[in-house]
C-alpha cells in the first residue's frame, strides 16, 4: 500500500509541488493541502502517515522565517498534530519547514517553556542558493536508515543558521543522538564557509525528536532525486542514484513498517 | 499604541549591522565604531500593555538569539548608551509588506490590532555629528521615495485624510489653445504630445462637453508609449524613406514570413506562447522595470519581476510561472562618488538594491532565476536598466480568453492604494534631479506572498474553469485592464467597490494606481459565486467590480454617479499616430594604434576582471535558481560549481526529460557602431548559447527587448531603425521567429549641460525547447587528453571589442555575421553534440578565445594548450592578440575525445573549424603565438582569481 503523504500548504509555500513528486516517486501518495483545509478538518491527520511542510517562506517570512505559519499550527492545530506525532506520525520539515517545526517547538520536541534552540539569519547575511556535503550523524533517525557516507544536496536559505541558547543544549542534542546531517567535506571531515553555509553550530544541518520520527533539515532532498540535478552530472559518465531520494524511500519504509 | 523593540544579543553576528558600519565609515564617519540594528514593531488599536507583551513574546522575539522591550505612547524607547538613534520607516501609502502577516499572527494569538507599522532602528555608537549621521542615512539607508529617517521624537506621519465626493470634476478643454493644452499635459503629468492633446479636445469637442478627470488620465494612460508602442508604430521618415509602422516592417514581418507552426500565439497576448509538448505550451515574457529602478532600485527591480510574472499569469487563461530571467545595465560600481549627477544614486547601491529587490521577490515567488547576464557601462549611470523575464507553463486549451457581456469583472489579489500612481506616463518621459518629487508616487513596494497566493488559487480556478478571460493589472492598473479586456465588447465599472488599502483615495486614483499583485478576470455569472468562494478559502481577496457590457462604451461610476462614458473605439484606436524623422551616419572611427605586447597574460587578465566579463557568482547564489525541482543545467558549473554556464535549462514538467533552454544575447558597444550589425551579432550569440548548451535553432524563438533613448531625436530614431533591421535578416536568416518584445524610451538624464543618453541596448533573450535534457553539455573542459577545437572563423573585426576598450578605443569595424553561412554553423554544431561528439562548448563572445577558453580551462580545472597558428582565420595581418581576442560572431570552442575526432570533423566539413591544441593534466592554460613563443601561459588559479576578485562582493 502506498502510504498517505500529506504536503502542507499555506501563504508563500513554494516547494510543495516537487517534495510531493519526490514522495511520489519514492512511493508515496502526496496530496498538498492548505492550511486552512487541516484547520476545518483536523481528523485530515488521521489518515496522514507523513505530514510535510515543504521549502518556502511561508507568510513572507516576516518577523523571522517559518514563524507566522509555526504560531498559526500551534494556535489552530496543536492538538491534533501533538495528538499525530504521539502516535508516531512522520513529519518532514524542509527548509522552511525545519523552521515552523523548530519554532513550534516540535523540534527538538523536548516539551520546553522557552524555545532552546533556533535558525537564526546566515553569517554571510544574505540568501545562498548552494551545494553541501552532509555526514548522516544519527542512528535512530528513521530518515537516514542506512546512510554512512556523506551525501550531496542543495541548500537555498537565508536563515539557516541552527544556533542555541547554549553549549549544553547543543551536548543534550548530541547526547540524545538528536543530531541527524552535520556540513562537512565530501569525505566527512569538519568545514567552515561555505562548505557551512550558514555558520551553524557544530556544522548541524538537520535535528529530529528522540524517537527519531520527526525530522527538520536546511538541504533540499527533493531538489535531487533526478540525475540532472546533480550540478556535474555533465561531467560524468554513469551517475549513481540521486541521494536525495533515500530520504523520501526511508519515509515511505518507516510508514510501512 | 505600543512600540515593540527587538534587540539582538550579539549583535556581531549580524551581517546587515556589520555592512552599515563598514559602509558608513566608507562614507567619511570614521568616528563611528560600533552599529547596532533593531526591528521597530508599532502596533495600534485596542489593546493593554499584557497583548503587546504577548505580542512581543510569543510573536516578535526569537528569545535564543534576541531580547524585547514594549513601549506605550509617550515613553522614549531606551537608547542603549547610543549615541545616535534612527528610525527608517515607510511612507505613508507605501505598502508594508509585513503589515498583513502580523496582522494574520495577532488574530492567531487572539489579539485584535488596528494597523501595524513596522520600521528599522539603528543605533550608532561613536563620534559623529546628528546632521552627519542624517546624511549618510539618506546616502545608503533610506531613500525619500518609499520611506524617511526619523530622529529623535518626530511624529510618525499621519495616514491621509479623506476627502468628500462632490461628483465628477472636468477638466476644460474646449476652446483652449496649443499652449493651454500642454499646460494641462503637464501639469497633471499626462505625458501626451499636443497632436494627442488636441484629438481629444476634437473628440470632446464634438460631443459638447468637457472630459471629467477620470476620463482624461484614461486616455492618457491608454495612449502612452507604454501602453501602446507609439515609436514603434508610428511613421518614421527615415533618409528620404517612409516607413509606416516599424514594427510591422520589421519584427512582426519576420515571424509571419517564417509561419512556424509550434508557435501558438505571438504579440497579441502578455507573452508569446509556443508549443511544448502533448499536454502544455510554453510562455514567455520579458519586460524593463528602469525608472523605477533609478530612484528606488530594491522596489523598482522587486515589482519589475512581479510585474514580469503577472504578465504570464495573464497569458491566455493563466501560465505556471517557471523560471525567472534577470539582465542588468549599470554604470560601474566603482564610479567616483564625488562625480555623479544631483539626484542620482551611487551604481554600486544601484546594484545591491537591484539584485535584493529581484531576489526577495523572485525567491519568494517560488519562481526560480536562471539565466541572466550584467553590463557595465559609465552611460547608465543616470538610467540603469532592469529587465526582468518569466517563462510560463500553459495548458493546451488554455490558449483563448473570452469576453462576453453580462460577465462579472473580478479584481484578485491586493487592494489599491495610492502608490504606483502614473507609472506608465512616467516611463514615457525623460528622468532629472528633481524627479524623487515630481514621481514618487509612480515607485512602489511589492508583496510577493500576495502574488503568490493569487497565483496558488489562480491554477486551481483556471483548471476548473471559473473564468473565461484574465489579465494582469500592470501600467496604468484598472484602466488598463479593464479597458483592454472590454474593448469589443463594453463595460461598466462601480469604482468604490474596489477594495482599499487605506480610505482617501479620489475616483480616479483607485482607477490608475498601480497598486502590485492585482489581477483582473472577466467571470460568467454562474460560476462568480464559486470563484468567490475558492480565493476566499485561501485568503485572498476577490470582488466583483462591475460587468462588461454590449454597449462599446467604457462607462465607470462612483457611489452611483456617472464619472466617465468614454467611447471604446476612440479609447483604443484614436491615438494620433506620430510622426517622426530618423536619420543615421555611420561613425568615423579609428583603431588604435600600438605595437603588439610580446606577452598577452596582463591583457587576458585584466579581460577577466573587468566587471562585464567577471564572475556574477555573488549574484546568482542569492538567487534560488532550483525551486520547483526541474534544474537541468544551472548557471554555474563546473568542477567546482562556479564556471559561467552559456545557458540554463530546466524541465518544467517534472516526469518528462524534455526541457527548456534560456540564453541571452546583449552587446550594446555595437550600437555605437552599427545598431544594425549590433542587432545580427546580439541575435547570433543568444542562439549560439542555445547551440552551445544542446539546443538547436530549430525549436528556438526570440524575445526582443529595446531600450533606447528619447525618440524625438532624429539620431535616436535612426539608430532604433537600423537595429530593427538587424532584426528583421537575422531572425530571417537563422530562421528564429520572434514571439514577444518591448520597448523602453527616453532613458536619458537631464544634467545642467544635456542629457546622458544610454547606449541603444538590444537585448535578445532565447528560448529553446529541449527534446532530452540528458544530452545536454555545459562549457567546463572535462578530462586531460582530448583535442580542443575551434569552430567559426576569427576575423580582424575589432570594433566594440573589450580588448580595444583596454586601450581605450571603439575602434572601426563592428563585427559582422555572415547571415549566408551562420545558420549552417549553428546546426553542424547542434549535430556534433547531439552525436554525443562533444564533452565540452563555450561560445567566443566578450573578450573572444582568450577568455572563453580561460572560463572553459579553470571552470573545469583542466588545463589547456592552444597554438593561434592552426586557428580558421581570414586575415594576414599577421597579430596573436588579435586572433585571440577578436570577437568575431558564431565561433565556438569545443571538447572532442581523440575517439570522437573523425566522426566530428565529418559533421564539421564544409564549416570553419580547427584542431587548436589539447586539454593538459598541467593546471595552466599556454597559448602559443603565430611567432611561436607563448603569449599566453597562465596557472588556471589566476586566472580565476582575476575572474572572480572583481564582483566577490559588492
Amino acid at each position: 500500500m502506498r502510504p498517505h503523504v500529506l504536503v502542507l500548504r499555506a501563504a508563500g509555500s513554494n516547494c510543495d509541488v516537487e517534495t510531493a513528486h519526490a514522495f511520489s516517486v519514492a512511493g508515496g501518495e502526496a496530496q498538498r493541502v492548505h492550511v486552512n483545509r487541516v484547520a476545518e478538518k483536523p481528523s485530515l491527520l488521521e489518515k496522514t502517515s507523513i505530514l510535510v511542510i515543504p521549502g518556502g517562506f511561508t507568510y513572507g517570512d516576516d518577523v523571522s522565517a517559518g514563524k507566522v505559519l509555526a504560531n498559526e499550527l500551534m494556535t489552530r492545530l496543536s492538538e491534533p498534530l501533538l495528538r499525530f506525532v504521539e502516535r508516531g506520525g512522520l513529519v518532514l520539515g524542509i527548509c522552511n519547514g525545519f523552521q515552523v517545526l523548530v519554532k513550534t517547538g516540535l523540534l527538538p520536541g523536548w516539551d520546553e517553556q522557552t524555545p532552546s534552540c533556533t535558525l537564526a539569519g546566515n553569517l554571510s547575511g544574505r540568501f545562498e542558493d548552494r551545494w553541501v556535503w552532509l555526514q548522516p550523524r544519527s542512528s535512530q533517525c528513521v530518515y537516514t536508515r542506512g546512510l554512512e557516507k556523506p551525501i550531496y544536496l542543495p541548500v537555498a536559505h537565508a536563515e539557516g543558521r541552527f544556533t542555541a541558547s547554549s553549549p549544553q543544549v547543543l551536548d543534550r542534542l548530541a547526547g540524545n543522538d538528536q543530531v541527524v546531517f552535520r556540513y562537512t567535506d565530501a569525505l566527512g571531515n569538519d568545514v567552515g564557509y561555505p562548505g557551512n553555509p550558514n555558520g551553524a553550530d557544530r556544522s548541524i544541518a538537520a535535528i529530529c525528536n528522540i524517537p527519531g520520527r520527526v525530522m527538520g533539515m536546511m538541504p533540499h532532498p527533493e531538489r535531487h532525486i533526478h540525475p540532472t540535478h546533480h550540478p556535474q552530472w555533465t561531467r560524468k559518465s554513469g551517475n549513481g542514484r540521486p541521494d536525495g531520494l533515500a530520504i523520501f524511500e526511508n519515509a515511505i519504509r518507516a510508514a510501512q513498517e | 499604541m505600543y512600540t515593540i523593540v527587538i534587540s539582538q544579543k550579539n549583535p556581531e553576528m549580524d551581517a546587515h549591522a556589520r555592512g552599515t558600519l563598514a559602509d558608513i565609515r566608507d562614507h567619511g564617519l570614521t568616528g563611528i565604531t560600533r552599529v547596532e540594528v533593531d526591528r521597530v514593531f508599532r502596533v495600534e488599536g485596542n489593546l493593554s500593555r499584557d497583548a503587546a507583551e504577548l505580542l512581543a513574546t510569543r510573536l516578535f522575539v526569537d528569545p535564543v538569539v534576541e531580547t524585547w522591550a514594549v513601549y506605550a505612547a509617550g515613553e522614549t524607547p531606551d537608547r542603549q548608551g547610543a549615541s545616535h538613534v534612527l528610525e527608517i520607516a515607510y511612507n505613508p501609502g507605501v505598502m508594508d509588506p509585513v503589515e498583513g502577516s502580523v496582522l494574520k499572527a495577532s488574530s492567531d494569538l487572539g489579539v485584535a490590532l488596528g494597523a501595524v507599522r513596522t520600521a528599522a532602528r539603528y543605533r550608532f555608537y561613536g563620534e559623529a555629528t546628528a546632521s552627519e549621521i542624517l546624511d549618510a542615512a539618506y546616502a545608503f539607508l533610506a531613500n525619500k521615495t518609499v520611506n524617511h529617517v526619523v530622529m529623535g521624537n518626530d511624529d510618525l506621519p499621519k495616514p491621509f485624510a479623506a476627502e468628500e465626493f462632490k461628483g465628477p470634476s472636468h477638466v476644460e478643454l474646449v476652446d483652449r489653445d496649443d499652449d493651454d493644452l500642454m499646460a494641462i499635459s503637464r501639469g497633471r503629468g499626462l505625458s501626451l504630445s499636443i497632436s494627442e492633446m488636441r484629438r481629444i479636445k476634437e473628440h470632446f469637442e464634438q460631443l459638447g462637453r468637457n472630459p471629467t478627470d477620470i476620463e482624461l488620465e484614461t486616455l492618457a494612460q491608454t495612449w502612452s508609449e507604454h501602453c501602446v508602442h507609439k515609436t514603434f508604430k508610428g511613421r518614421i521618415e527615415f533618409d528620404g524613406e517612409v516607413i509606416d509602422n516599424l514594427l510591422k516592417q520589421t519584427i512582426v514581418k519576420a515571424t509571419q514570413e517564417l509561419a512556424k507552426p509550434w508557435c501558438v500565439s505571438v504579440f497579441d497576448d502578455n507573452a508569446g506562447v509556443i508549443e511544448f509538448d502533448e499536454k502544455n505550451h510554453i510562455c514567455f515574457k520579458v519586460e524593463t522595470h528602469n525608472h523605477p529602478s533609478a530612484l528606488e532600485p530594491y522596489g523598482g527591480a522587486g515589482t519589475g519581476i512581479g510585474g514580469v510574472i503577472r504578465d504570464v499569469l495573464g497569458t491566455g487563461l493563466g501560465a505556471k510561472p517557471v523560471a525567472n530571467t534577470d539582465v542588468f545595465c549599470f554604470a560601474r560600481p566603482d564610479y567616483p562618488a564625488d562625480e555623479i549627477p544631483d539626484g542620482i544614486l551611487h551604481p554600486r547601491r544601484i546594484m545591491r538594491g537591484v539584485v535584493a529587490g529581484v531576489r526577495d521577490y523572485g525567491n519568494r515567488m517560488g519562481v526560480p532565476t536562471v539565466n541572466g547576464a550584467v553590463i557595465f557601462d559609465d552611460r547608465y549611470l543616470g538610467n540603469p536598466l532592469v529587465y526582468c523575464g518569466t517563462v510560463g507553463l500553459l495548458p493546451v486549451g488554455c490558449e483563448r480568453k473570452t469576453v462576453l457581456p453580462g460577465m462579472k469583472i473580478v479584481v484578485v489579489g491586493g487592494r489599491t492604494g495610492r502608490d504606483g500612481i502614473h507609472g506608465a506616463t512616467f516611463s514615457s518621459a525623460e528622468l532629472g534631479s528633481d524627479e524623487e518629487n515630481v514621481w514618487s508616487n509612480a515607485v512602489q513596494i511589492g508583496n510577493p506572498i500576495t502574488e503568490k497566493k493569487v497565483t496558488d488559487v489562480l491554477m486551481m480556478a483556471r483548471d476548473r474553469g471559473l473564468y473565461s478571460a484574465i489579465t494582469d493589472c500592470g501600467a496604468g492598473g484598472l484602466s488598463s485592464a479593464v479597458g483592454e479586456m472590454g474593448e469589443r465588447t463594453g463595460a461598466v465599472v462601480d469604482l468604490e467597490r474596489a477594495p482599499l488599502k487605506y480610505e482617501g483615495l479620489s475616483y480616479t486614483e483607485v482607477w490608475i494606481s498601480e497598486a502590485q499583485e492585482r489581477m483582473v478576470l472577466a467571470v460568467p455569472p454562474q460560476h462568480a459565486e464559486e470563484l468567490l468562494a475558492l480565493f476566499e478559502s485561501e485568503n485572498v481577496e476577490a470582488t466583483v467590480i462591475g460587468e462588461f457590457t454590449d454597449t462599446g462604451r467604457l462607462v465607470l461610476r462612483y457611489h452611483g454617479v456617472e464619472v466617465a462614458d468614454l467611447d471604446m473605439r476612440f479609447l483604443h484606436k484614436g491615438v494620433p499616430q506620430v510622426r517622426r524623422n530618423a536619420v543615421w551616419r555611420p561613425r568615423e572611427e579609428c583603431d588604435p594604434v600600438f605595437e603588439e605586447p610580446a606577452s598577452l597574460n596582463a591583457d587576458l587578465l585584466a579581460l577577466l576582471s573587468h566587471p562585464t566579463i567577471a564572475s556574477k557568482e555573488w549574484i546568482i547564489r542569492q538567487y534560488d535558481h532550483e525551486v520547483q525541482g526541474g534544474s537541468a543545467l544551472k548557471p554555474l558549473v563546473g568542477v567546482e560549481n562556479d564556471g559561467p554556464s552559456d545557458a540554463s535549462v530546466i524541465r518544467p514538467v517534472l516526469d518528462s526529460e524534455k526541457g527548456v533552454l534560456l540564453a541571452n544575447g546583449i552587446n550594446p558597444r555595437y550600437s555605437l557602431l552599427d545598431p544594425y550589425f549590433m542587432g545580427l551579432a546580439v541575435i547570433d550569440e543568444a542562439i549560439r548559447q542555445v547551440v552551445a548548451a544542446g539546443g538547436n535553432r530549430g525549436r528556438t524563438a526570440l524575445l526582443d527587448n529595446f531600450c533606447w533613448g528619447n525618440p524625438e531625436n532624429p539620431e535616436r530614431l535612426g539608430e532604433l531603425v537600423r537595429a530593427a533591421r538587424g532584426c528583421y535578416e537575422a531572425a530571417k536568416a537563422f530562421e528564429t521567429p520572434f514571439i514577444s518584445g518591448k520597448d523602453s524610451f527616453y532613458n536619458e538624464y537631464a544634467v545642467p549641460s544635456g542629457t546622458i543618453a544610454i547606449p541603444p541596448t538590444l537585448l535578445i533573450s532565447a528560448i529553446c525547447v529541449i527534446e532530452d535534457v540528458r544530452k545536454l553539455v555545459s562549457m567546463d573542459l572535462k578530462e586531460p587528453g582530448h583535442f580542443v577545437y575551434v569552430v567559426g572563423l576569427t576575423r580582424a573585426e575589432m570594433g566594440g571589442s573589450h580588448y580595444w576598450m583596454l586601450h581605450d578605443a571603439i575602434g572601426r569595424d563592428v563585427p559582422k555575421v555572415d547571415l549566408a553561412s551562420a545558420p549552417t554553423a549553428m546546426d553542424k554544431m547542434s549535430a556534433a553534440i547531439r552525436a554525443g561528439c562533444v564533452r565540452a562548448c563555450h561560445d567566443c563572445s566578450e573578450g573572444g578565445i582568450g577568455v572563453a577558453a580561460a572560463e572553459m580551462a579553470f571552470s573545469g580545472g583542466v588545463g589547456c594548450e592552444i597554438d593561434l597558428g592552426h586557428l580558421p582565420a581570414d586575415s594576414t595581418h599577421g597579430r596573436s592578440d588579435i586572433l585571440l581576442f577578436s570577437e568575431s560572431p558564431t565561433r565556438w570552442i569545443c571538447e572532442v575525445p581523440p575517439d570522437r575526432q573523425k566522426e566530428f570533423e565529418t559533421i564539421m566539413e564544409g564549416t570553419p573549424h580547427g584542431r587548436v591544441g589539447q586539454t593538459t593534466a598541467s593546471l595552466r592554460m599556454r597559448v602559443t603565438g603565430l611567432s611561436g613563443n607563448a603569449v599566453i601561459d597562465l596557472s588556471l588559479e589566476e586566472m580565476k582569481e582575476a575572474w572572480q576578485r572583481t564582483l566577490r562582493e559588492v
